[in-house]
């Protein structure tokens, strides 16, 4: 473990400290400048930008011009001295519309925040009152937000009194129900993370939690709907300046003088429609700035533009399996990249993975999160969505081109949809919620073999009994939810024989199971592959499953595969180093309990910075500056097992915590 | 630390024919400095049970206590609270715009430690015991792995200075490779300080590696209760025995030992009992190999809730000869 002398201490903590405020708002600003930075938003900003410089500047370059009374030009039209027009005492209009622009936006932004403080207290109520309080407060905004907000502006502007206080008043609390909607359904989403009950956990309040952990956590949302809500506010108090509710002479904001210029409109119609015009431009700003930033911050990823540049041409850095099982496999994969768009940028999670997958073979895809398995199992299935990107000298399943069709090819979607079945991780998201069970199995065969639902249910039935699904036809007629998660999983596995599969990808297919749940599917898997000859991809973080299901696994590492070996061989034969570190990780029923259990020291690689060298040597205990510097190829013994590493089958050292603390994953 | 102590502790959510009890009197005993593994699938209620010990599940009967003091959860109490959780997902419990020296800070007592120095050394110290650097206190959490992550959640639970820590599935969203990391720092942050703990996971092998006592629950009860090596070497409860056999142990072969019997089989694929509708009789009897559906005498099953009086307080009518029924 890092120690720490006295002399360091001090000098970290104030680092601490002092670094946090500036970097936290840096960030801030780096999102929102990003999204400034589209066509769209570049408009936005520089028309915001225009309005605000107006709002400051405005008043003190021409407030004097603008209150200039000149009674030789009284009602005037426009002329070359006065551009559009003059008023009733004769003021130049022009610049008493570049004048009002501050009035006009500064009691809009103050009435937006009485909206907002109003909403955010109205809509934190619930959290701040528990539950029986909570529900009262709810009922309340509820209530609030069924009235129109421009019949609860008037209203209020009645209650409050003419003048420019009652309508800030008015404007403002007209729009705190919305926002008090907007933070009560922020703030629930919120609470229910786990930080919060955390929070709750350590003993502090409510008031402190939402001050600390809540608030901070709806604050762009809130903002940026802010934002939007300011164009509003701009559009509502011109609207009661121009009924006569809002400002009063002898002060003025373009709704008054929409409502002065209203009356000359067909001597000087200049002089109405210039008010108004700025009004739709400065709603506009405000409107356009919030939509583009809500786009931005909506989404949470970097605004990249994937610009793919081609896969390298393939190197040829893998030797293709040797030693099939079948002359004619069912599926054949050779030097396949996947490209994905990471936050900075394309990044490439799969590069070059070759493998072979004969008939009725159960094939095993192993390695942690990040390693590229996952993309490898879609790429197979053709489910990588534009803007990702699958390249490979060679994709074949069941001898038809993938590649170069991309499943476009109607008759590549019907092979697809019968030949190829696909169960995912989670049933619960991957079943339609609305329809049922046998509906759902049915959709397969009736899109891709055009059969009748009267079949279509028949095969349903029958492919739910296959996959062991007690009294199929009841379960038929029931909805996902209706179903336990290990039934779910029978359901999924149903639907991927609905045609009738040459192979079947399993993409974690037990990881959201129980433990007892798991060794059913993982049989159920065994037996509907030795009954129907179907091969099975099979991908997992664990590797003692794959062990048990495979014939042969596969290890994946940043992207490749390092090791291939028959499954039963994994225990006494595996070579690479990861391989054996994976095994020796999971701790078994017979690990000794007083010692530490073995670990692989460092973190995984980051795809968009893969090292030229081999990518495990950094948690290699076999690592030398060789692997460093040459990234090793994957080469075939002879035999079918394939290996990517400089020194293969040697002997490890032992790795136990004691040695790796500090420079693993702990530093 | 101290004792934890679950008496007749019943926890029950919504009411009437919709209602559901998660937890239905569960005895249960921590005791001090050592480390109580809680095992059982999805919808047991283990971790009902554990979030009605930090306050946040409501307990609708019987009372938890620490060392005979029962616990009290009204809001923002200054006296710190006694028992600490750590939660399944470090991607989810940790604040991402707060710093995590901010979010350690944030857990200690205000009563125990005053002025902003003498916390901050207390940040580092906690840091540094579950072996992250002092210059990562102004990290976010979006900068660390999720092992990291654990280990600052861990740091939190233990800034509290509680007399309990409850750690619920802490590795189970993690990736093996650091699972192992994660399990060694608890073993060994249970060593150093004596902690009493309650450590929950589905993973029987990760429970075996940490805990003294293993207590296993189903449907809102416990089932098993007794000493790592009886619970694991002598398992008298069928489902017990069941989750063993499940077990990913890379040593056997699970796949090759199914029965072929088709009772058997059949109770092997029945679905999960409901939890809003607990079978009368033993819990287990409709999945149990060993109960009325493949011996047909053994009717008192049906009707009778076994009592707990047997090894392991295994409860179940069989548990004595549980192992010559196989």
């Amino acid at each position: 473990m890092q120690v720490f002398t006295g002399v360091e201490r001090p000098e970290s903590l104030s680092r601490w400290r002092s670094g946090v405020r500036g970097r936290r708002w840096a960030a801030g600003l780096g999102r929102w400048g990003q999204a400034l930075r589209s066509p769209l938003g570049l408009v936005a900003a520089t028309l915001l930008g225009l309005v605000l410089l107006l709002a400051i500047v405005g008043p003190i370059l021409w407030g004097e011009r603008a209150d200039a009374i000149d009674t030789n030009a009284l009602s005037q039209g426009s002329s070359s001295e006065h551009w559009l027009g003059t008023d009733s005492l004769g003021r130049d209009i022009f610049y008493r519309v570049l004048v009002a622009t501050r009035l006009s936006v500064a009691l809009a932004l103050l009435a937006t925040a009485i909206g907002v403080a109003a909403g955010v207290l109205l809509g934190a109520a619930p959290w701040l009152l528990g539950r029986r309080a909570g529900r009262f407060a709810v009922a309340t905004i509820n209530v609030a937000v069924a009235f129109p907000a421009l019949l609860l502006v008037l209203f209020f502007a009645v209650i409050f009194g003419v003048g420019i206080r009652g309508a800030v008043l008015a404007v403002g609390l007209g729009m705190a129900p919305y926002y008090a909607r907007v933070t009560s359904t922020l703030v629930a989403g919120v609470s229910g993370r786990d930080f919060v009950a955390a929070a709750r956990t350590v003993g502090l309040g409510r008031t402190r939690i939402l001050l600390r952990h809540i608030l901070p956590n709806i604050g762009e949302p809130l903002i940026v709907n802010a934002t939007l809500g300011a164009g509003g506010a701009l559009l509502a108090f011109a609207g009661l300046s121009f009924l006569g509710l809002g400002v009063q002479a002898p002060s003025y904001d373009w709704g008054l003088l929409l409502n002065e210029g209203l009356n000359g409109i067909y001597v000087s119609p200049a002089g109405a429609l210039a008010p108004g015009v700025t009004i739709v431009l400065a709603g506009l700003a405000f409107n356009l700035t919030g939509e583009v930033v809500a786009k931005k911050v909506g989404l949470r990823t970097a605004n990249v533009r994937t610009a793919y540049s081609p896969v390298p041409p393939a190197t040829g850095d893998e030797a293709p399996a040797a030693g099939r099982p079948d002359p004619s496999p069912v599926l054949e994969v050779e030097d396949l990249h996947v490209t994905v768009t990471g936050p900075a940028g394309p990044v490439t999670p799969v590069r070059g993975v070759s493998f072979a997958i004969g008939r009725g073979e159960a094939v095993g895809l192993v390695g942690e999160s990040g390693s590229g398995k996952s993309l490898t199992a879609l790429a197979v299935a053709q489910l990588i969505e534009a803007p990702g990107r699958v390249d490979a000298r060679r994709l074949e399943f069941q001898g038809t081109d993938l590649v170069h069709t991309r499943g476009r090819a109607k008759g590549i979607g019907r092979l697809l949809g019968t030949s190829l079945g696909v169960v995912f991780q989670d049933p619960t998201t991957s079943l339609n919620p609305t329809m049922r069970i046998g509906r759902q199995l049915g959709e397969v065969v009736r899109r891709h073999l055009g059969k009748g639902w009267g079949e279509a249910r028949a095969r349903a039935v029958d492919r739910l009994r296959a996959a062991r699904v007690p009294a199929p036809e009841r379960r038929a007629h029931q909805y996902p939810h209706e179903f336990s998660g290990g039934m779910r999983q029978r359901a999924m596995i149903a639907m991927a024989m609905m045609g009738d599969p040459a192979l079947i990808v399993a993409d974690e297919p037990t990881t959201a199971l129980d433990v007892t749940v798991q060794r059913q599917v993982l049989r159920l898997l065994q037996e509907i592959r030795a009954e129907n000859h179907v091969a099975v991809l099979l991908i997992s973080h664990d590797i003692t499953v794959v062990g048990q299901v495979c014939d042969r696994v596969l290890v994946m590492y940043a992207g490749r595969v390092v090791e291939d070996l028959p499954s039963s061989e994994l225990r006494t034969a595996a070579r690479h180093p990861y391989t054996r570190a994976l095994l020796a990780a999971v701790p078994g029923m017979k690990a000794d309990r007083d010692r530490p259990l073995t670990i692989i020291p460092g973190r995984p690689v980051d795809p968009a910075h893969f090292p030229p060298g081999c990518a495990f040597a950094d948690r290699c205990p076999l690592a030398d500056d060789h692997c460093r510097a040459v990234d090793p190829a994957l080469t075939d013994d002879g035999s079918g097992r394939r290996v990517a590493c400089w020194h293969a089958g040697e002997p490890l050292p032992v790795v136990t915590e004691e040695d790796s603390v500090g420079v693993g994953e702990a530093s | 630390m101290s004792e934890l102590r679950f008496d007749g502790v019943r926890v029950r959510f919504g009411t009437g024919r919709g209602g559901l009890i998660a937890v239905d009197g569960v005895d249960l005993v921590v005791p001090s400095g050592q480390v109580v593994g809680l095992v059982g699938e999805s919808g047991s209620g283990k971790s009902t049970l554990a979030r009605a010990a930090v306050g946040l599940a409501p307990v609708s009967d019987g009372q938890i206590t620490v060392d005979g003091a029962p616990l009290r959860h009204g809001g923002g109490s200054r006296s710190g609270r006694p028992v600490q959780m750590v939660f399944q997902d470090p991607y989810s419990s940790l604040d991402p715009r707060m710093t995590i020296g901010d979010s350690v800070a944030e857990a200690i007592p205000r009563r125990a430690l005053r002025g902003s120095g003498a916390r901050r050394a207390e940040v580092v110290r906690l840091l540094d015991l579950v072996g992250l650097e002092a210059a990562r206190a102004d990290a976010y959490p979006g900068q660390l792995s999720g092992g990291q992550r654990q280990r600052v959640a861990l740091a939190r639970a233990l800034a509290a200075q509680p007399d309990v820590i409850i750690a619920d599935e802490i590795t189970s969203a993690l990736d093996v490779s650091i699972q192992g990391t994660v399990l060694n720092l608890v073993r060994d942050l249970q060593r150093q300080l004596r902690l009493s703990m309650l450590f929950i996971s589905h993973n029987l092998a990760v429970v075996r590696y940490v805990s003294d006592v293993i207590a296993v629950m189903y449907l809102g009860r416990i089932v098993e209760y007794g000493p790592a090596e009886d619970v694991l070497g002598d398992p008298r409860h069928p489902y017990t025995r069941d989750l063993l056999a499940a077990a990913p142990d890379a040593d056997t072969d699970t796949l090759t030992r199914i029965e072929t019997d088709p009772v058997l089989r059949a109770i092997a694929d029945a679905e999960p009992a409901d939890p809003h509708h607990p079978p009368a009789g033993c819990r287990y009897h409709p999945r149990c190999p060993i109960g009325p559906l493949v011996l047909p005498e053994r009717s008192d099953c049906l009707t009778i809730e076994p009592a707990t009086d047997h090894p392991n307080h295994a409860a179940c009518h069989y548990a004595s000869d549980v192992l010559t029924a196989r």
